[in-house]
């Protein structure tokens, strides 16, 4: 269904991009674009033209932090029921994993939609928490919920998060010249182009949203290519047979009407402001911060990240996952020590599986 | 984790009362589902993006069909600009 891979345009676009000259150094943020351009070896392809595109922090596993982690352990060692995505399951906190905190007999669920979360509330009468991830894309699935009165025993522990302030955050940070940002497509479907206009404006940086496909990220790739050559900067959108510059009005409404902007540290970065998305007062029942508070109140406030780990660096597109001493050897699928190389949308993961850059 | 699967609208399944969570059956290329479609507005027919388990946005069809068509326009404009 809509696949679209046509060797003949993509050789066209990269004998163009070839033409050019380029040297640039873009940025994506999303997991699934890291996906594809691994999977595809357009990341090899796209170096030979001098176009370098680094990945920033764009799984949200991965940002999740330690705290964030040993909140959703203390709340099942509680006795609380908790459930979450797969890819969340086996991401260390400081010293487990929720995968390890199930082994070890508390009740832990792997779940494909926070609607299999309410079904499961609705047969139980133990306290049941999602604990609930995911970007702009993920986050109006839980308004969305909340919205409908779930059961009295449901609550989400929400550790939402914005990509926008990210991407400013990265900016500002100062480590990488960043020529141009490749937005991320299902982020965009719900938020659409405005949310992004401050960083082009601001910063003077072109960005094209963009979709999944080999094609998709290849002609973004050409577009920011024509951008930088006009000398413009400005938010174009490749991926319009998804994506409304206005973005899906009717899943902003309600992902505003339940969540509101919060600051929120990020797994590698220090607090960005206005990047977390907590729930209004007026949900509080549905907060498991607010409802759990006991059985959270006394955890630290800040964890060490593992030895050795360089997933900080990596979320930052500083270095590449072949550049950590641990890669493939201390830090594998089977046995990650960091969240990249959990998760199928962490560039660890991705380049062990796909092979390297 | 922003994984979106195209699907196409084959039943509605509730009509979106007030508190009532809107559900269709979808069709994932053979293999049928049942989605959340709270947070889009659609018709039986319509092609959608499911990302755990929701419709997120519908597809231009007719966008969706010519993709590499306007892609290769795309590509020749910029080429005349130069």
């Amino acid at each position: 269904m809509f696949r679209y891979q046509n060797e003949k345009l993509a050789q066209e676009i990269v004998a163009k991009l070839k033409a050019l000259n380029l040297t640039l150094r873009l940025m994506h943020v999303c997991g699934t674009h890291q996906d594809t351009l691994m999977r595809y070896g357009l990341n090899s392809m796209l170096r030979e033209v001098g176009v370098d595109v680094r990945a920033g922090p764009g799984c949200p596993v991965c940002v999740t932090t330690a705290k964030e982690i040993e909140e959703a352990i203390a709340l099942a060692q509680s006795g609380k029921v908790v459930a979450t995505f797969g890819d969340m399951f086996r991401v260390p906190g400081e010293t487990q994993s929720l995968a390890e905190v199930k082994a070890e007999g508390y009740d832990v669920r792997m779940v494909y939609s926070i609607t299999d979360c309410i079904a499961l509330a609705e047969k139980t009468d133990k306290d049941v928490i999602f604990f609930s991830i995911g970007f702009e894309t993920t986050a109006p699935t839980p308004a969305s919920v909340i919205l409908s009165k779930p059961p009295e025993n449901f609550s989400i522990l929400s550790t939402h998060r914005l990509i926008p302030p990210a991407m400013a955050a990265l900016l500002n940070m100062g480590e990488l010249k960043i020529d141009g940002f490749i937005d991320p497509g299902h982020v965009s479907a719900i938020i659409g182009a405005g949310p992004y206009e401050f960083l082009s404006r601001d910063y003077k940086i072109p960005q094209v949203i963009a979709g999944f496909e080999p094609l998709d990220l290849l002609v973004a790739v050409y577009m920011l290519a024509m951008q930088i050559r006009r000398g413009e900067a400005k938010v174009e959108n490749e991926y319009t047979r998804v994506v409304k510059l206005e973005g899906n009005e009717k899943a902003k409404k309600i992902m505003e009407t339940v969540f509101e902007p919060c600051d929120v540290g990020w797994r590698g970065f220090p607090v960005i402001p206005g990047s977390g998305l907590t729930l209004k007062d007026e949900f509080a029942a549905y907060d498991a911060r607010k409802r759990y508070e006991d059985d959270l109140s006394a955890l630290p406030g800040d964890y060490k990240e593992p030895e050795g780990c360089r997933c900080g660096e990596i979320l930052r597109g500083i270095v590449d996952p072949d550049e950590c001493p641990l890669f493939g050897t201390g830090c594998t699928p089977q046995h990650p020590i960091g969240p990249c190389m959990v998760s199928r949308e962490g560039c660890c993961n991705i380049m062990l599986r796909y092979g390297t850059i | 984790m922003c994984l979106g699967i195209p699907a196409k609208v084959v039943e509605i399944r509730s009509s979106g009362e007030e508190g009532v969570r809107r559900k269709a059956k979808a069709d994932f290329g053979g293999v049928a589902r049942e989605i959340d479609i709270s947070l889009v507005d659609v018709n039986i027919g319509d092609y959608v993006i499911v990302h755990a388990g929701f419709a997120i946005e519908t597809i231009d069809e007719v966008e969706a069909l010519e993709a590499i068509k306007l892609w290769s326009e795309l590509i020749e404009k910029y080429e005349d600009l130069g």
